[in-house]
Parts: structure tokens; C-alpha cells; sequence
């Protein structure tokens, strides 16, 4: 069975593609996910807020109370070197790409228009075969107009794309008045692929401590109704290939991704759930269906179920909402 | 020879950076001031940096200086060349081992940073008693007065060592030399091989003990041979002083700085000279060259080498003009004939005249005097005073200079506007806070200038005796020549004041000369300020003629995202107006200190003090000044007008910075202090402070347990008492059912509280209408200040709840207890103080409390006030602190005391039964005293007791009645850190311990050094980051509590206020009414442990949530039932150890600086709690012990 597709240019073995999690932070995992067939690995984000919240953090704690008191002018020994900025995850990077064959793709996300490409640049250094990235920004302020959130992905992504040489992914949010537009605009932009889609992790409400609080909630199945939609949608309309992401758990699930059109399926949240090895287990169960179904490669069935190519092309479309309502069982 | 490298560095730095190149074994203790000697040389080792011999010396913390001094021996013994750093008490410690290295004529220097040794008080700053104890061990001594004479002189003294196998102490003052920052000529690595004599450094190895060429040293001798074996030694110590002038000598011809050992400066023809040692000798030499100028004939001797101390040597370096010569010590030796100095000289001069040695052929007038105790000033004003005292037909001899001694009428007098001081010498003052960075970026400035100009550059920097919102004031000398004066400013052309607040508090401008330049940083405009500043700062500008420059530096850090860091903006103002380097120079010199400074931080710290220097200058104004000084404003006296006549004329002048100013009458011949002072120190630093809300309080007492300041309080009261009240006084009808009918006021101290904010993150209570609210919220002080301090007076007023109401194991109502432990000097924040106020509360009005050197004997008993308090009754703890290593033996004495005088008084009292009334004899002696019931009723027999006792003659009645007060339970209370507990005093707490006597420890454990500046202790956990384990402290913590439960007869307690205060309580009420002896090991949330201090408590909760921490008491009472003593208080750790680890940079900072050790350790440190539950709770499952045995007596 030919499971290999391409994305962003690059020929991957398979359709399976751990997203940014947790699970990438381990070398060890990593390789463990190429062991399990994953044709390429997205690392976790590098986030540049937290980098310099972390550098001003360790900078005040470590500097609180000194200078202050004739007998303890500090409190810690002054460190030789520290490890504070992207240096570990650049580190990461090399490390990654030197220990899978499979591509390493960086996730990134930062908070200027100057540190995007900068940052973009140095994983671009530190070998990462492509990058991803992640604009997870939810805008709260109500002067600021949509033109503008959307022209921010635009710069973004402009920026990067002419910094760097190795293909780049944009992840975003689903909250576009229009999406397809927004998804011309960024393949335009020079996004290389577009990811579908951020998955923004929403608070929730103690109500013995009365406190908001973040709380992690694992992707569910019904999560990738959404990006299989506007897949199908996109599907060949926009020059930029298509990662699929967000409640793919099983091989059906990245079956019907890829049928859409989707060049790669994503997963965290059943990996986190199932161990990496789930990967195996997702990719015997497609090989399976395939071969039931008689399907010979990835390449074959890909965009087979897209708006462009499915029977019914309305179906994706906001004419299906009343019919949807009307063949709902209470 | 390498190009001359200059560096600023200070006089600790210059040491170590000598000791640590030309040995193989730094084994070391941390004792202000000298900890950071040790501190640099762990580094550098970290670092990889090597020796000489291109060896990585090897660092070792002991347990104490009595081990570093051991291991220093040993090491000595083995071969290795060995030093160490210390001071004080510590060169104290090692007194054994010194005179048994010394003894075995052994090659090493100890580098001292001389400070003073504790007597009537502790004193952490400069003198020589420390040094001065060690003249008899066979150490020779060697004194530096400068920060390039600390480099030179370490070097020489390594170098002599070898040569004359006689062990040196290189010492230079406390603070004044170990802490001043100058610009000195660093040694390069080739001046110390050239120095360093392979060939002896061979044969120091080949005198080693070893196996292949086995001997025997440390015998034991007897009268026959010991006197003829110690007198061996003595050709060494007549060759030293020779081989030490040779190392000299070799030293000018490499480096070209020649040294004597005594070193004469001044007019050929002097008829008047000084003679002294240390860092007086260079304002001496200011004062000598000033004096001399101005036509006097005067001069002064440096003593380099004291011991061995060579008496044609110092014959040879006086001039045969002099008539008379003053011999100024700094230490006092109570009984002698002289201070040592002034003695040594004395003989020496009737034995080198006697002799023919040098040049003076007649004996002149001597005298002596002592000056500098505990780095008091010591300036060319009063050198000049000294002189002046020479010139007398009889001087006065055994005077003292520097202070007024109204007592014994030793002083000299002097003229304090004596100034020797030239106009080439630019004088800055910086007053700033210790949080807002000032010291940081001055000590930047400083190498700026000295580093990148031809100018020399000195600093100096005073600190507050409180760690909480403390003040620090910088003074730098800037000038071509070099800089001599090591005393403070007096005559500033240039004043910085980096808070406002200041400006009602300190008279910053009495030291700023006419047409000075006063920097302010104002939240006010410009055309504001003038209006806005105090009369008495208004009048000196006038006077003087001042310049004054504003900036809003706040605002300009915040837009940088400096926060409150205001101190490179100040900094930059600073060059901008002092043009000590031309401008932009300046500015581009400060950007790159700040990218060397800051670089490893990152770039955005980087950029953040780049954006604030660029934005200063444009944002600086000068300001115009009025015409009259007519603000209506005023400074605020230094104690609350109510004080009494002792505060205000004593501590209230120290508050005021004039304590220098205070003549000897002024204070107690014995150390003694009033306590209860520190509630007349309106300290006024918090800028919000909590506000009560009594709809949406609980009345749970939560804020007033964890408040470490005591300025969050709760009472009940009757409501009629409200009819006085002011009118924003608060209260609410009291929840607790007994009090049910009166009311309740929670309170806080607006003028004491710090702001440090963990009441309202301790405050369970929300507003159910908007969470963001709680029971308390934080308000702006100034607003509330006025009526709030008339609240808190209204709130004092109101009756202490009688402690016989209360249930001391209930939070809601054990904090009813008025706090005997208030307002102390403690950080904001302190995780230790709630503890110590929670023991002042429970039995304070029957405390006696030994403290172990360390934070809580600073917060505790640092002048000028005291936190320690009385309760209404006048009673309330009596406080000492012996010294850092003896606590719990001091404590027990304590207890042998008071046990022995409540046998006598009972025996007294049975035997006075009769005269007595044989009912309350037989009520006071039955007495058990467990409740605070039980110990009302027992004062009220006393009393009676004792209006008995006066009216029955005889000297039984009058003894019975000077011990009656003994009948009444005492609570002894031994109360120390980790530092004390685990390592330094665990010898005597271990045997105390083990005494049976009933003696109450309660261990402070921050887990590190606070006080010395976060050291690792046993008590350090694994995997955290402190000095002495920059890499993650491999070992795991030692199980304090564990070892003392192996006595079975000791109660143990393990608590952690944050986490359950209930338990707290519990615990400290077990362990005092078990008779017997009581550990708590306290978990005490710090500064030292890179949190954020307002969420200490929360810390708590973590560390026993994930079971870094286990709760338990272990009561020998419930063995005595057959039950099982040991109850844990805590349950199964529901979170990992990690998120403990990661909620604290002490622990995060190993992941930022070596990830993989921080991985293992961390992964250890969860083993380690996992393996600890599994103990302890086998232990707690256990099913009744068996009863246990007789109790120890």
C-alpha cells in the first residue's frame, strides 16, 4: 500500500503527523513516533511570550532582595550560562532532525512582526525542514477591526515566507468572517500550507474556589467536523496544501481528512490519550480499510470526498443547516 | 610580564581571586562579611577556571569553621595547599586548628575579612578584635588597607608562607576593604607562578603524611619534652620577618608596587607620627599629606606584618625627628595595660632603643588610643584630632576618637568639618531602596569609569539594619589620583534621590556642598516640585545654593518595562549631569555595561534598560527654585510623637541616621535593651495597604496567622466600647458562638504594614458579587493613612480578649492573642516570622527565648528597635542571642536556671509552709500549669504569695521572694534556622535533645543560608539551586525530624503554616506542655527560594500537596497510652513534585542553567517523597507501641 504523500513540497511516507504537543519534548518520543510510522513530526510551539515572561520572571527572582541587605547582597550564585531563550528548542531541533529520517517541522509563535522572522530564521538554522506557524492570538479588543486581525496573518506569514527557504505552514483560527478568503489571502502570502485548525484552549469556571481556571481539554471526534468542512471546501482552490488537525483519533477519521482533501492528518490529543503507538495502530486500520476498499494509495483517495469532487457539493455549504436540523432525532 | 590590567573590584574579589589561583583545597564557611571570599572561589570552581598549575581547585562548605579549619589542617597534612575565608566568630572557631597548623609550622593563609566579634552585641561590620584574638596562635599576621593592597598583599603572604613555613592570617577591614568597590591592578597569572616557588610548593608536598614515607604527627607529649619541642619553631619566627620583606621586594621587581613591613609615609623630619593598621592607614595617609602640605611635619607608620612582629623592622621606619607617636588600635581589650597595638609598640620601642636600632635615639612620648570599633568612620578629621592630641605638653593617652565618651571622658576631640579631601574628586551620594536596583547600577558606574577612563573610582555602600523596604545609600569618589578616602561622604557635589518618600525622612542634602547638584525623582512636574519638597529641604537649597534636577524615572522605567527598576535611568542622569565622562561617551559606556551585565539574562532585559537610558536625559529637568522656603510641608519625626523619652532620644536619633552622634552615657553597660520599641518606628512603606471588608468576612483569622509583621488583627469586643471609635472604624457582629453578642474588628496597622500582600492571597473569602474581591483587598496607603493610624490607635485601646476565653488550637480564635512579636525588620513577606509570632502569642507573657544567630536574631534584635513586645500586663519574652553555634545550648542553661531556682523556690516554700498558709503552699507547688487557666490561677497564688512573703521576716522569706515568680510556668524557646540546626549548632542540639529537659526548638527551615545570602545547608534539598550547589544540590535533605524521633522520649512536630495552620498551632501547644524536649521543624517559605513572597503560603500548600513535605507530630504522650506516637498530617501527595519544583526558581533555575542535571535531580527528588510517604506512613500505620519507658530525667 502507498500511504506517501507530499506536503509543503516535502514527500513524506505517510498521511500521519503528530501535531505540536507535548509528546514532541522528549527526543525519545520523537524517534518512537518515527518507529511508529509518522511521516513527519511537528515539534511543540515555541511560544516568544513565554520565552521572555520567562526571562523576566527568572530575572526578578533571582534578583529580589539582593543589594538590599549588608549581609546577603544575593541570593543566588550567578549563573555561567543559561538556557533562556530558543537556544533549547533550536537545540531540540537539531537534536530531532539528527535522530529521525522523517522532516522535523518547528512550531512557532511569537508576539512581533520582527521576531516572527527572526525566530523563523534561526530554527531554519537549526535544521527544521519546515515550519509551522502557530498565530494562536485571540483578539479581545473591541476597537481593533477585523481587516486588521486579518491583515496581521497576512504580514506574518509574508515576512516569514521571504525570510526563509524551507516551506512554511500557517496554523489558524477558525473565526474568519470568511475563511476561504483568508485562506487565498495566505496562499498568497506565500504560505506554503495551510493548517486547519488552531484549536484555542478554553477556560473554565471553578465553582468552590470561584476561579477561572485553564483546563485542558482533550479533542473530541465531533472536533473535526470543522476543519473536514472547510478541507473539502479548500480543496484545490487555494495553491497552499492542507494539514487537517483537531479530532482525528482514528483511521476512519483521517480517511474521511484525506477524502476531503486534506495532504496530512494531524493528531495530539489521541496520541496523548493512546501512547504514540496509537500511530501503528491508526495506520494498520487504514491500510485495512484501504485494501477492504481496494484503494491502492493515499494519492488516489485524496480530495476523492472534497466540495469539488463529493456528489453533493452543497452539503458543505450553510444551505445543509435546515436539513441537518429537520433529520435531527430528539 | 603581561600588559597592566585594570579592574573595579572590591577587596573580597581581590582576595579570592589571588587565594584561589595559587591553591588546590578552598575549604570554607559563610560568615559576613567575608562569605563572598568563598562564594567566588565556588564559582570560578563551577566555572572550570584553574590554578596555577592548570588544576581546578576543589570547594568544600563545612558544617562550621571549627570543620572548615579541620579540613583545612587535614588537607595542610595531606599536601595540598589549602586556604580558607572568614571572620569573626569564625577566625574564632578555628583557633584549635590554627595553633595546631601554625604548631606543625604549616604553609597556608586564612584571607579575614576582620569584623568584629560579638560581645555585648553582635556586629557584623569592621575591626580587629577578630584578628587580634588569633595573635597567640603561632599565625602570622598580615593587614591590607586597600583593595589593591588586598591583591598584592594576598599574593605576598601565600609567597612568604612557603618560604617561612609560617601559616599567615592576611586580614583588611570589614566591609570598609571587603565590600569597597576601587580600581585596582589585577594579577596576572604569570606574577603568581613568578611568586609562587614550584620548589617549595614541592617540598610542602614532600613534608605531607603519606603511606610511602609513613611518620607521625599530633602526639601526645608530656612535661619531660613538651616546653624544648615547642621551641623548635623559634628560628622560623626570627627568619618570617625577613622572608616577608624578601616576597616584598620580589613583588616590587615584578609589579612595581614596593611594600614594607612597616611602612613609613610622610615628612622626612616628622616630629608627630600614627601608627595603625588596615584601612585607617589610607585616610591617615590623606590626612598626613594634607597636614603636611600645609606646612606640619607629620607622618604615619602602615602595618604591614603584625605577627611576627619585628622590632628592629619597625625601629628602622621612624624617623629620628619623631617626639611623639600614637598607636591607634582598632579593638578593645578590656584590662589591659594597652590595646595590643599600642602594647607591642611600647616594648618594641624599650627594646630597639635599648638595642641601637634605627635611627631615633631617644624615647618619645607615646601614647594610645582606639578608634573604627564596628567600621565606625574614621576620617582625616579625626587623624587630625589625633595630632592635634600629640601636640598637647601631655597628651592624653588610652583615648578614644571618633565618638563622644562622656562616660570615662577618653575622647578625643576633633573638628568634623576637617575636610582633607581635594577638588579634583568628584562626590556622588545616591539614596535609593534596595528593590529599586540604585547599588546595582552604581556598582555598573563605577567600573565604567574606572574601567574605561583614566580616573580612579571608588565605591561604598551603606545598607538599612531592615531586610524589609530597606534604604541603601551609595557613595562614589570619582578623580585622577588615587583615592585614599576610605570613609564616608561628607562633602558631596552631586545628591541623588531615587524615592521621594525620602525626602521626609532623611536630611539628604547636610552633606551637599554650596552648588551641589541634588537629582530628584519626582512623581511631580517639574514647576511642581519646588512646592511639593519639605521646608528643611527647601532652606538648604536656598542656603546652599543648590541646582535641583527632576525626572518622573517611575514613569520612564514602567515605559520601558522596568517596572520599578528606576536605576538606569537615575544612572543615566547621573553621567548626564556630573559629565564626569562626556555625555554620549557616557551613555554608549552605560549600554554596554548593561549588555555585560544583563547579556546571559537575555535580550529583552537587555533592551528593556537600553530603551530606559535612552529615554532619561529627554525626560530630566531642572527645576526652579522659589524664593522662601514656605511649602508647608515638613519632615516627619523619626518616632510617633507618644514614644517614650528613651526612644525618642535614643533610637529615634539612631532611626534618624544620628547615631554616631550618641555619647557612651547613652546606652546600658551591659547590652541591655528595652523591647517593645519597634511599634514607635512609623516605618511607612507600603504603598498599598489591606483594607477590611467586614460583609463579605468569615472571621476566620487566616490574614492574621500568616501576616509576618503583626499589622493584620483581630479582636472581640463589647459593643458599647464603639461609642469612642473614630468614625471610619469598622466592625461586624463577632461569629465565633461564645462571643456571640459582641463585636468584631479585624485591624490593620497602616504606618507598620509592609504591603507585602499575603493576607489577601490567604483570604479565603470572596465577594460573591465580584470574585476579583475578597474579605480584604489592597488600597493606596496615603489616602487611608490619617484615619486608618487613628483606627489602629482606637483598635489598641480596645481590651485585649482574655486569653482564658480563648482556644489557642482554634485560628479564628487563637488570633485574639495579641502578637508579643510586632513590626519586626523582617522581609515583606517573611514565611518564618508568622511562626515566631504564633509562639509570641501562645506563650509569650511566659517566653524566654534563646535565638541562634541568623534572620530571625536580625529581624529580632537589630538596632534600632525591637520587635519583641509586652502584653498589657508588662509582661512579654525575654530575648537573647549568644551566638550562632550554641543556641540550644543556650537555651538550655536557660532551663537549667529557671529548674534549678523553682527547686529552690519550692523548697523554700515547703519549708515556709507553715508562714505561708499551708493551702496555697500545698495550691502552688500541686499546680499544674498546662492551660492558660491553670497558669492565671497560679500568678494569682504567687501574687499572693508574694504580698505574703513581705510581711514574714527572715532570709528564707526574702530569698523565697526574689525566686517566687519562678513557680510560674517558663516556656524556654529555642528558636534558629537550618543553618543553626542542621549543620553549625546540630552537635548541641543533638545533645540537647537528648537531655530530657524540657526545652522547646522550633527550627526556622528555609532550606538554606537566608541571612549570609542562600549557602546550601544540610537542610537544602535535592536538586536545588544555592551557593555551594550552582548545580543542583546532589544530596537529599536530611531528616531532622526522623533523627530526633529516634530518641522515642523527644516530641517532634513537622509543620507548614500555608498548607494547614491548624496543625501549626497544634503542634507549638504539644510541644510546650510536653515536659520534656519539643522540636517543630517549620517550613519557612524565602526570598532564597526565587518566589514570588506575596504567594509564600500557597508555596506551602504545594510543597505538602505533592509531598515535598510531610506534616506529622510524633508525641511521646501517646506512647505513654499505647497508642502509636507518630500521627501524619498530611495526606497522600495528590500532585508530583514537579509542579512544586517548577512553582520555584531556586528549582527552575537548573533547568535554565543544565537542563539534563535538572531532569535526573528532579526525578530523584520525587523518588525521595515517594520513599518518604512510604516511610512515614509505615511508621503512622503501625499499630499502639508498646508503652514506653520511664521518661529521661
Amino acid at each position: 500500500m502507498d500511504l506517501s504523500t507530499t506536503y509543503m513540497g516535502l514527500t513524506l511516507r505517510s498521511p500521519l503527523v503528530p501535531s505540536a504537543s507535548p509528546l514532541s519534548r522528549e527526543i525519545g518520543d520523537i524517534k518512537r513516533m518515527e518507529d511508529a510510522g509518522a511521516g513527519a513530526v511537528v515539534l511543540y510551539s515555541l511560544f516568544e511570550e513565554e520565552v521572555l515572561y520567562e526571562q523576566r520572571e527568572l530575572q526578578q527572582a533571582l534578583t529580589a532582595g539582593s543589594e538590599s541587605f549588608a549581609e546577603s547582597l544575593t541570593y543566588f550564585p550567578e549563573p555561567h550560562q543559561l538556557f533562556i531563550g530558543p537556544e533549547t528548542y533550536l537545540d531540540h531541533i537539531q537534536k530531532a532532525t539528527d535522530a529521525v529520517e522523517i522532516p522535523i517541522i518547528a512550531s512557532l509563535n511569537c508576539s512581533s512582526l520582527g521576531s516572527w522572522t527572526d525566530y523563523a530564521r534561526k530554527m531554519e538554522q537549526a535544521g527544521a525542514d519546515a515550519i509551522e506557524l502557530n498565530v494562536y492570538w485571540i483578539p479581545t479588543d473591541a476597537d481593533l477591526p477585523s481587516d486588521a486581525v486579518e491583515q496581521t496573518y497576512v504580514d506574518i506569514v509574508k515576512a516569514v515566507a521571504s525570510g526563509v527557504e524551507i516551506p512554511v505552514a500557517v496554523k489558524l483560527s477558525p473565526y474568519f468572517t470568511n475563511v476561504a478568503n483568508m485562506a487565498k489571502r495566505l496562499s498568497q502570502a506565500g504560505a506554503d500550507a495551510l493548517v486547519l485548525f488552531n484549536r484555542f484552549y478554553q477556560p473554565d469556571i471553578d465553582l468552590e474556589s470561584l476561579e477561572v481556571r485553564p483546563n485542558v481539554l482533550l479533542s473530541t471526534a465531533q472536533a473535526m467536523r470543522l476543519p473536514m468542512r472547510w478541507v473539502a471546501i479548500l480543496y484545490k482552490t487555494v495553491e497552499a496544501d492542507l494539514a487537517a488537525t483537531s479530532g482525528i483519533h482514528t483511521a476512519e477519521d483521517a480517511l474521511k481528512m484525506l477524502m476531503a482533501g486534506a495532504n496530512v492528518t494531524m493528531m495530539a490529543s489521541a496520541l496523548l490519550h493512546n501512547g504514540v503507538g496509537h500511530l501503528k495502530t491508526v495506520e494498520q486500520n487504514m491500510v485495512q480499510w484501504m485494501e477492504q476498499h481496494e484503494y491502492e494509495s493515499i494519492e488516489e483517495l485524496r480530495g476523492s470526498m472534497s466540495q469539488m469532487n463529493c456528489d453533493n457539493p452543497s452539503a458543505f455549504e450553510r444551505a445543509q443547516y435546515m436539513r441537518a436540523l429537520k433529520t435531527y432525532k430528539v | 610580564m603581561s600588559p597592566k590590567v585594570f579592574s573595579t573590584i572590591d577587596g573580597n574579589e581581590a582576595a579570592a581571586s589571588v587565594a584561589y589561583r595559587v591553591n588546590e583545597v578552598c575549604a570554607i564557611y559563610p560568615i559576613t562579611p567575608s562569605s563572598p571570599m568563598g562564594e567566588w572561589a565556588d564559582e570560578w570552581s563551577a566555572a572550570g577556571m584553574k590554578n596555577i598549575w592548570g588544576s581546578v581547585p576543589t570547594v568544600v562548605e563545612m558544617q562550621s569553621e571549627g570543620g572548615a579549619s579541620g579540613a583545612v589542617h587535614g588537607s595542610l597534612q595531606a599536601g595540598a595547599l589549602t586556604t580558607t575565608f572568614t571572620a569573626s566568630q569564625g577566625l574564632l572557631l578555628m583557633i584549635p586548628n590554627m595553633f595546631k597548623i601554625a604548631g606543625e609550622l604549616t604553609p597556608t593563609v586564612f584571607h579575614v575579612s576582620a569584623r568584629t566579634v560579638a560581645t555585648h552585641a553582635l556586629s557584623i561590620f569592621g575591626d580587629h578584635s577578630d584578628v587580634m584574638a588569633v595573635r597567640s596562635t603561632g599565625f602570622g599576621l598580615i593587614a591590607s588597607g586597600s583593595i589593591q593592597e588586598v591583591t598584592d598583599l594576598a599574593l605576598i603572604a601565600h609567597a612568604a608562607s612557603l618560604k617561612a613555613r609560617v601559616p599567615f592570617v592576611h586580614f583588611f577591614d570589614g566591609f570598609r576593604t571587603s565590600h569597597e568597590v576601587q580600581k585596582a591592578e589585577m594579577l596576572s597569572d604569570d606574577v603568581l607562578r613568578a611568586m609562587i616557588d614550584d620548589q617549595l610548593v614541592a617540598e610542602h608536598r614532600a613534608r605531607a603524611l603519606s603511606p610511602d614515607r609513613p611518620v607521625l604527627r599530633g602526639t601526645a607529649q608530656n612535661p619531660d619534652v613538651f616546653f624544648q619541642a615547642r621551641e623548635t619553631v623559634s628560628p622560623f619566627y626570627a627568619a618570617a620577618p625577613a622572608l616577608v620583606q624578601q616576597a616584598m621586594d620580589q613583588f616590587a621587581g615584578l609589579v612595581g608596587r614596593q611594600y614594607q613591613l612597616f611602612e613609613y609615609h610622610g615628612a622626612p623630619d616628622a616630629e608627630r607620627i600614627v601608627v595603625l593598621m588596615g584601612s585607617g592607614c589610607e585616610a591617615a595617609h590623606e590626612a598626613v599629606d594634607f597636614l603636611n602640605g600645609q606646612g606640619a611635619k607629620v607622618g604615619l607608620i602602615k602595618v604591614r606584618l603584625y605577627r611576627p612582629f619585628s622590632v628592629k623592622h619597625f625601629m628602622e621606619s621612624l624617623p629620628a625627628s619623631v617626639k611623639s607617636i600614637a598607636m591607634l588600635d582598632r579593638t578593645k581589650e578590656p584590662g589591659a595595660t594597652g590595646d595590643p597595638l599600642h602594647v607591642d609598640c611600647v616594648a618594641a620601642l624599650e627594646e630597639g632603643l635599648r638595642s641601637g636600632w634605627g635611627a631615633l635615639k631617644s624615647m618619645p612620648v607615646v601614647v594610645g588610643g582606639r578608634y573604627g570599633l564596628s567600621s565606625k568612620e574614621f576620617t582625616p578629621a579625626m587623624v587630625k584630632g589625633v595630632f592635634d592630641n600629640l601636640s598637647q605638653a601631655t597628651p592624653k593617652n588610652h583615648f578614644v576618637i571618633g565618638i563622644v565618651d562622656d562616660v570615662s571622658n577618653s575622647s578625643l576631640p576633633y573638628d568634623p568639618d576637617f575636610s582633607s579631601e581635594g577638588p579634583e574628586v568628584i562626590r556622588a551620594l545616591f539614596y535609593g531602596l534596595g528593590s529599586d536596583g540604585t547599588v546595582g547600577a552604581n556598582k555598573n558606574s563605577i567600573k565604567i569609569i574606572g574601567e574605561n577612563t583614566d580616573n580612579y573610582a571608588q565605591g561604598y555602600f551603606v545598607y538599612d539594619s531592615k531586610k524589609a523596604g530597606s534604604v541603601t545609600v551609595s557613595h562614589l569618589r570619582f578623580g585622577p589620583k588615587p583615592i585614599h578616602s576610605t570613609y564616608l561622604i561628607t562633602k558631596a557635589n552631586f545628591v541623588a534621590c531615587h524615592q521621594w518618600v525620602f525626602l521626609e525622612k532623611y536630611d539628604m542634602l547636610k552633606n551637599i556642598v554650596a552648588g551641589g547638584a541634588f537629582l530628584l525623582n519626582s512623581p511631580y512636574a517639574p514647576e511642581e516640585v519646588w512646592d511639593h519638597l519639605p521646608e528643611e529641604t527647601q532652606r538648604q537649597i536656598l542656603d546652599k545654593k543648590v541646582k535641583v534636577y527632576t525626572i518622573d524615572a517611575v514613569k520612564v522605567a514602567q515605559a520601558s518595562g522596568m517596572g520599578r527598576l528606576i536605576n538606569t535611568t537615575m544612572q543615566a542622569c547621573f553621567f548626564a549631569l556630573s559629565q564626569v565622562l562626556p555625555r554620549e561617551e557616557a551613555l554608549d559606556q552605560i549600554k554596554i555595561a548593561i549588555k555585560k551585565t544583563y547579556g546571559r539574562k537575555g535580550d529583552q532585559i537587555v533592551q528593556m534598560n537600553i530603551d530606559a537610558v535612552n529615554a532619561a536625559i529627554s525626560n530630566m529637568s531642572e527645576v526652579k527654585i522659589g524664593s522662601a522656603a514656605n511649602s508647608g510641608l515638613h519632615m516627619i519625626p523619626p518616632v510617633s510623637s507618644g514614644a517614650p523619652e528613651y526612644v525618642k532620644n535614643v533610637l529615634g536619633r539612631i532611626i534618624k541616621g544620628e547615631g554616631d552622634d550618641l555619647p557612651v552615657s547613652a546606652f546600658a553597660s551591659d547590652g541591655t535593651f528595652p523591647t517593645a520599641t519597634a511599634q514607635y518606628e512609623k516605618r511607612n512603606l507600603a504603598l498599598d495597604i489591606p483594607v477590611w471588608d467586614p460583609e463579605v468576612c468569615i472571621q476566620c483569622g487566616k490574614c492574621a496567622i500568616a501576616c509576618p509583621h503583626a499589622t493584620i488583627r483581630m479582636k472581640v469586643y463589647d459593643p458599647a466600647l464603639l461609642a469612642q471609635a473614630p468614625a471610619t472604624f469598622k466592625s461586624a457582629d463577632a461569629k465565633v458562638p461564645q462571643w456571640k453578642g459582641r463585636k468584631f474588628t479585624i485591624q490593620v496597622a497602616p504606618e507598620d504594614c509592609t504591603g507585602c500582600e499575603v493576607c489577601v492571597i490567604v483570604c479565603p473569602a470572596k465577594n460573591k458579587r465580584q470574585t476579583v474581591l475578597k474579605a480584604i483587598n489592597m488600597a493606596p496607603q496615603p489616602p487611608l493613612r490619617e484615619a486608618e493610624a487613628k483606627n489602629w490607635a482606637f483598635f489598641l485601646s480596645l481590651p485585649d480578649v482574655d486569653r482564658r476565653e480563648i482556644d489557642p488550637t482554634k485560628v479564628r480564635e487563637q488570633q485574639m492573642q495579641r502578637p508579643l512579636f510586632e513590626f519586626s525588620g523582617a522581609c515583606a513577606g517573611c514565611g518564618e516570622t508568622p511562626y515566631v509570632k504564633a509562639i509570641s502569642q501562645l506563650f509569650g507573657d511566659r517566653a524566654i527565648i534563646a535565638n541562634a544567630t541568623g534572620c530571625s536574631s536580625i529581624y529580632g534584635g537589630n538596632l534600632p528597635t525591637t520587635p519583641w513586645a509586652k502584653d498589657a500586663n508588662g509582661r512579654g519574652p525575654a530575648w537573647s542571642n549568644s551566638l550562632f553555634e550554641d543556641n540550644a545550648e543556650f537555651g538550655l542553661g536557660f532551663r537549667l536556671a529557671i529548674d534549678k531556682q523553682r527547686e529552690q523556690a519550692s523548697a523554700l516554700l515547703q519549708k515556709l509552709a507553715p508562714q505561708v498558709g499551708e493551702a496555697l503552699a500545698n495550691d502552688l507547688l500541686a499546680a499544674v500549669q498546662k492551660t492558660e487557666a491553670d497558669i492565671y490561677d497560679q500568678r494569682e497564688r504567687v501574687a499572693a504569695l508574694k504580698d505574703k512573703l513581705k510581711t514574714i521576716s527572715g532570709d528564707d522569706a526574702k530569698h523565697l521572694l526574689s525566686l517566687a515568680d519562678m513557680l510560674v510556668k517558663k516556656s524556654v524557646w529555642i528558636v534558629g534556622g537550618d543553618g543553626w540546626a542542621y549543620d553549625i549548632g546540630y552537635g548541641g542540639l543533638d545533645h540537647v535533645l537528648a537531655s530530657g529537659r524540657n526545652v522547646n526548638l522550633l527550627v526556622l527551615d528555609t532550606e538554606v543560608y537566608s541571612n549570609t545570602g542562600g549557602q546550601m545547608s544540610k537542610a537544602t534539598p535535592r536538586g536545588a539551586v544555592a551557593k555551594f550547589a550552582a548545580g543542583g544540590k546532589p544530596a537529599g535533605k536530611k531528616d531532622l525530624g526522623m533523627m530526633a524521633m529516634s530518641y522515642g522520649n523527644v516530641y517532634v512536630a513537622s509543620v507548614a503554616m500555608g498548607a494547614r495552620d491548624d496543625q501549626t498551632l497544634k503542634a507549638m501547644i504539644e510541644a510546650e506542655q510536653y515536659d520534656g524536649p519539643s522540636i517543630i521543624i517549620a517550613y519557612s517559605h524565602c526570598i532564597a527560594h526565587g518566589i514570588d513572597m506575596t504567594r509564600g503560603m500557597e508555596g506551602q500548600k504545594l510543597a505538602v500537596d505533592s509531598g515535598q513535605w510531610i506534616m506529622y507530630r510524633y508525641n511521646p504522650e501517646l506512647r505513654a497510652q499505647g497508642k502509636n506516637p507518630l500521627q501524619l498530617d498530611s495526606k497522600k501527595a495528590k500532585k508530583p513534585v514537579i509542579e512544586y519544583l517548577n512553582n520555584e526558581n531556586r528549582f527552575r533555575m537548573l533547568t535554565k542553567t543544565n537542563p539534563q542535571a535538572a531532569k535526573d535531580l528532579f526525578a530523584a527528588a520525587q523518588t525521595d517523597a515517594d520513599a518518604r510517604w512510604e516511610f512515614y506512613s509505615f511508621l503512622a500505620a503501625r499499630g499502639a507501641a508498646a508503652p514506653a519507658e520511664a521518661k529521661e530525667e
